[in-house]
């Protein structure tokens, strides 16, 4: 259990152990953070002391009684507000509940107000709320710190994935610069065909990010449509089918009757394209890419099944992330921006849908994403 | 003429092999090649090489590193030259420029990508010991 640090400024002992035991037994959950959240309690009986404290470690909550012997509760406001850039919230605590106490208190930076006396009720409610703010307001500077971490990697990752390829073709420009295979010009074209496939990943990455990025922004205006899904895979499986050909692959199609969704039919085409185009590329020559459409109930389950190399058990997890390409000698010569498949994670998110993946190498992967037939739309 | 001198080199994009095979091997050095960190760990238990150029991100963004480490302790002698691309574009620097903090880098040099072929030449050379390149002189005419 986390614990928030209470630190108690009041000369009266019954005051100060009141407190203690009030607060020493309260436990407050919120729906924010998934722990319960107690309380530790340190007493302090004048303001010299208590300042000393607060400035080496400042507490979470200071409960500042105003009248104390050395000083009062407001010239203590005064110090730690400058002094502090802790996000210590502090309740004032005073004899006399007068407006005008309060409301210099307020101006000082305390968060809130006790009056003498207060019933243990009065106690918990008031350090309930602050403790409530803090816990609030630590957990969305948290969340923002992370969004920024995820945010900076994905940028880093992204220089190194343009970078690569510009490398290898500026590397292959110099030695063909330098004459290192002599004057003929024929020696080269094997240097010079990889230059181009590393151009055309790289524009392909640059395609795929837009995609991605336009899918993550929300900024697109989807536009929803009602079609047949089957129609689409077909018009897809025909682009592929040349290239497939090419390697001697069959793609079949499988799907009794129309499957109608309710869809931005770009987004649908993006998930279809994305993996038909993946079991092609990771097929074996003279394999086959077997696409399969069913309606469960107001689902849509689109499969496609490959006779590839396969994807390693412990290469599963990843598969999904950002930037990941599974590399090994048998991919080192496939061409991918590792972005298809996180993109197409994203977009089966938002049909309340799911994608997953059963594999095994040297056999071939199957590919499952079940969709929503009718999403909730619009609310991004 | 001595036997000719092993570099290992390991990147993950089969481009930068290729070019630094080439280059390697017209200035005359063998050359053994792996493309990704786990296939170099198992080669190096097999081979020692004279120098190793490794490139630094791989499977993690430190894999460089870590291979270093690993071939250090398996072959202490064999100078290690770290290949990075990642200095000047994300801010992310592993840039050594004391002499106290190259003491506890695992690596003998550093060189940013993309790397020219004389650079390359100029390093292996140089922690070989052996003379450098003659002015003027470069690869022989085919």
């Amino acid at each position: 259990m986390d614990k928030l640090r209470v630190m108690v400024v009041d000369d009266e002992p019954g005051m100060r152990l009141g407190v203690k035991r009030v607060l020493r037994d309260l436990v407050i959950r919120m729906p924010e953070v998934d722990h319960p959240v107690g309380f530790e309690i340190e007493e302090y009986e004048d303001g010299k002391s208590a300042l000393e404290r607060i400035e080496y470690a400042p507490p979470d909550l200071l409960l500042l009684d105003h009248r104390l012997p050395d000083t009062t509760g407001m010239d203590i406001l005064d110090q730690v507000r400058t002094s502090d850039d802790s996000d210590m919230l502090v309740i004032m605590i005073t004899a006399y509940a007068s407006i005008e106490t309060a409301l210099s208190a307020a101006k000082r930076g305390a968060y809130d107000f006790l009056a003498k006396p207060f019933t243990p009720d009065e106690l918990t409610s008031a350090v309930r709320k602050a403790a409530g703010r803090l816990i609030v307001q630590r957990e969305a500077k948290r969340l923002a710190e992370e969004k920024r971490q995820v945010r900076f990697q994905f940028i880093s990752v992204l220089a190194h994935e343009l970078k690569a390829p510009l490398n290898a073709v500026e590397g292959y420009l110099r030695l063909i610069n330098d004459r290192s295979l002599g004057d003929d010009l024929g020696a080269y074209s094997e240097m010079i065909a990889r230059s181009l496939v590393r151009v055309d990943g790289m524009r392909k990455l640059i395609f795929d990010l837009l995609d991605m990025t336009r899918i993550e922004s929300g900024q697109k205006t989807r536009s929803f449509e009602e079609f047949d899904v089957r129609e689409l895979a077909e018009e897809i499986v025909e682009t592929y089918r040349m290239e497939a050909a090419d390697r001697d692959i069959a793609i079949e199609m499988h799907a009794d009757a129309p499957v109608p969704i309710i869809a931005d039919r770009g987004e649908i085409k993006m998930v279809i394209s994305n993996l038909v185009s993946n079991a092609v590329k990771y097929n074996r020559d003279g394999g086959r890419v077997d696409v399969t459409l069913r309606k469960p109930d107001d689902e849509i389950e689109i499969k496609v099944a490959d006779t590839g190399i396969g994807i390693k058990p412990e290469d599963l997890d990843k598969l999904f992330g950002d930037f990941v390409r599974i590399r090994n000698p048998k991919t080192k010569d496939i061409l991918g921006s590792g972005l298809g498949l996180s993109t197409v994670k994203k977009i089966t998110t938002l049909y309340d849908g799911d994608v997953s993946v059963a594999s095994e190498p040297d056999k071939g992967s199957t590919f499952t994403v079940i969709l929503s037939a009718a999403p909730e739309k619009g609310e991004e | 003429m001595t036997k000719s001198k092993t570099v290992m080199i390991v990147d993950d994009d089969p481009d930068v092999l290729d070019q630094l095979r080439h280059v390697l091997e017209q200035a005359g050095y063998e050359v053994v090649s792996a493309g990704s960190d786990d296939e170099a760990e198992e080669m190096l238990l097999s081979v020692e090489p004279d120098v190793a150029i490794l490139d630094l991100m791989m499977n993690h963004m430190d894999s460089g590193f870590v291979l270093a480490r690993r071939l250090k302790k398996l072959h202490e002698d064999t100078p290690v030259i770290l290949l990075t691309a990642v200095t000047s574009q994300t801010g992310i620097s592993f840039d050594a420029p004391t002499e106290d903090a190259r003491s506890w880098l695992p690596v003998d040099a550093m060189l940013d990508k993309p790397v020219r072929p004389e650079q390359v030449r100029n390093e292996v050379r140089r922690l070989l010991e052996e003379p450098p390149e003659a002015p003027g002189h470069g690869p022989p005419d085919h």
